[in-house]
């Protein structure tokens, strides 16, 4: 398995890999996580785990189960640890801490690394046994974290080995050791294969998006942070000059929020019919990879972001990416050499009509972004990260 | 009567030369700046191996795409704090040009001290994002089998991972003190070159991608053994 990242990964990663691995065969590996499907760390755990075993690695990935009430207090306190408002009452945090009890019960906790994966785990580290040392994983943004969720839970984060954050602007005070790992993505997924044109032509005219124009595309939640109606705009400013075509593909939720930035982007797609709004399923994987390869440039105008992946998931089709100033997407993008950052409506309408005026940049700068992706965003760096952090560790 | 002048190409060298890669692994050190008084007083007080790892290190991160500014340093004040001025300043700073990392946080702290001398208010973050300090453990990798002459070397460092080139030509020199870098030295010492050792020990890896670096020993040691064939 290891062996099929050769013809994308950088040369002689594979083989650095391997030589990693030598030092932790046989070591048991066990992952937590809140659940095995989605997006997020399951996303990334469904092919790391397999080439970790692949490696030699006694690898596991085991997850934590409970009630509507269990889910629903992780969901809160994930949005809390983000530093949204949610009222989180005593009875509720005490039964998210007694269910993991009860799965510590269910599940083999003894292994020389155990990491464990964002909220709904976490507070199985106080089942911990001598044996083994024990990370806490976590994809959040948690640099400002509602106080009171923060207070109840640094307890419990204090109790790990260590922390692993994506970026370090998103690692709170902490009394242990902070490590910093960026999220990959698997180049070999559905998501990211290699498509032939004749698919991508068959998945697109599926989707009713017709390719006459060049099409801007953006992916992401249909919510306020992925600022959908901000493109809507910055693509009216560039309409001016260019015939291009706006297609906006995401997810629905079913919040209040999401159906309201829906409504009002299927009304300006009603007046316009340059504007496609797409509602896709969750496992619509080979679907994103089409439109991402069919754009001319990608966008990611967030103007709230956790790491994200969808800027390097286009830069891996060798497509430029324009991204708002948030989150991971400045780390993912190298200004002015894989696509760029903005601040504003007009700065996305800007660095869009720069691009279509110079399409010899939208063609080098892809090339570049493809190159950042492989030796950055791939998930070779991802596995080489894990064991250098295992020999780290557990040697 | 003198023996035969031994053939570079068939000399045997004393010690196989082992390429070593490396992965980095990340820690942050929470600390942070966010003006540039700020960046100087952190600068003063964190651990040497944070220096390395904003200064050196950099040419690990950016393997493939050499960016404007040859450290974190320089980046942060260009493009977050936008003050062009001591950007350049720290940017001309060459990391390996130091024989210690002491030297070179003495060097960016009095940088940074004299640019501010000159100014009635620090420059600060406004839209962009703090300075966040980390440093690294380094985690070596022994590669393939060893080398045992000129050509094997050869083949062997057109083909290894570019972490080894950082290793042997950046951490060798300014973390583990091996100042001449280990190709250079392997050369001299056990293969008996001594011109073309000091040729790669000139080599200036400041501000170019390890690609780079890679192409301009191959190019060297190519020259060396074509001479000899020719």
């Amino acid at each position: 398995m290891i062996d099929d990242y050769r013809r994308v990964a950088p040369p002689g990663v594979v083989d650095t890999i391997l030589k990693l691995s030598e030092r932790v065969q046989g070591r048991r590996l066990l992952f937590l996580s809140g659940g095995r499907f989605g997006g997020g760390s399951a996303e990334i755990l469904r092919p790391l785990v397999p080439l970790m075993t692949d490696l030699g690695t006694e690898a596991t990935w085991e997850i934590t189960g409970g009630d509507p009430g269990f889910y629903g207090t992780t969901e809160a306190l994930s949005a809390a640890l983000e530093g949204a408002e949610r009222v989180l009452p005593d009875e509720a945090l005490d039964h998210y801490v007694e269910m993991n009890r009860i799965n510590a019960k269910k599940l083999r906790l003894d292994a020389d690394l155990v990491l464990v994966h964002d909220v709904a785990p976490a507070t199985l580290v106080s089942e911990r046994t001598d044996a083994g040392r024990w990370v806490w994983r976590c994809h959040l943004d948690c640099s400002s974290p509602q106080r009171r969720a923060w207070s109840f839970f640094r307890g419990f984060v204090n109790q790990y080995d260590a922390a692993v954050f994506s970026l370090p602007k998103f690692a709170p005070r902490l009394n242990i050791p902070s490590y910093m790992i960026h999220a990959s993505i698997d180049p070999l997924s559905e998501k990211n294969r290699d498509l032939t044109p004749r698919e991508v032509s068959t998945l697109l005219h599926s989707l009713r998006v017709a390719q006459d124009k060049p099409l801007l595309v953006q992916i992401g939640p249909f919510s306020r942070a992925a600022d959908p109606l901000g493109v809507v705009n910055a693509y009216r400013l560039v309409k001016k000059h260019y015939a291009v075509r706006l297609v906006l593909a995401g997810t629905a939720g079913d919040d209040r929020e999401s159906l309201e930035v829906l409504a009002d982007l299927r009304e300006a797609a009603q007046h316009d019919e340059d504007i496609v709004v797409l509602e896709l399923p969750p496992d619509a994987h080979l679907q994103i990879n089409a439109l991402q390869r069919a754009a001319t440039i990608v966008l990611s105008k967030f103007v709230r972001a956790g790491f994200g992946l969808g800027a390097a998931e286009a830069m891996w089709k060798g497509k430029p990416v324009i991204g708002g100033f948030t989150g991971g997407l400045p780390q993912q993008i190298v200004y002015d050499v894989t696509g760029y950052t903005v601040h504003s409506v007009e700065g996305a309408a800007f660095r869009i009509r720069h691009l279509l005026n110079n399409p010899e940049l939208i063609a080098r700068m892809g090339a570049a972004g493809r190159e950042h992706v492989r030796r950055s965003f791939l998930i070779t760096r991802h596995l080489t990260d894990y064991l250098a952090l295992l020999i780290h560790l557990v040697h | 009567m003198t023996p035969p002048a031994e053939r570079v190409t068939t000399r045997t060298a004393k010690q196989p030369f082992t390429f070593i890669g490396c992965v980095e692994l990340r820690q942050g050190l929470d600390r942070r700046a966010q003006d540039e008084r700020e960046l100087m007083d952190l600068l003063e007080e964190v651990p040497a191996g944070s220096v390395f790892y904003h200064t050196h290190g950099y040419f690990l991160r950016h393997r493939p795409l050499t960016t404007a500014y040859g450290n974190d340093f320089a980046t942060w004040v260009a493009v977050q704090v936008r003050d062009q001025v001591l950007a350049e300043r720290l940017a001309i700073v060459n990391p390996f040009e130091f024989r210690t990392l002491e030297e070179l946080r003495d060097e960016l702290v009095t940088t940074v001290h004299d640019h501010l001398t000159h100014l009635s208010s620090v420059p600060r973050v406004e839209f962009g994002e703090p300075f966040y300090f980390q440093q690294s453990h380094i985690v070596e990798v022994p590669l393939g089998t060893g080398a045992t002459t000129l050509a094997e070397f050869r083949d062997g460092l057109a083909e290894v991972d570019s972490s080894a080139i950082y290793f042997h030509m950046v951490e060798a020199r300014a973390r583990l003190g091996r100042r001449s870098g280990d190709f250079a030295e392997w050369i001299l010492t056990s293969i008996g070159l001594p011109q073309l050792a000091e040729r790669i020990e000139r080599i200036d890896a400041y501000m170019t991608s390890l690609e780079r670096v890679r192409a301009r020993v191959l190019s060297l040691v190519d020259q060396v053994l074509e001479e000899e064939r020719a």
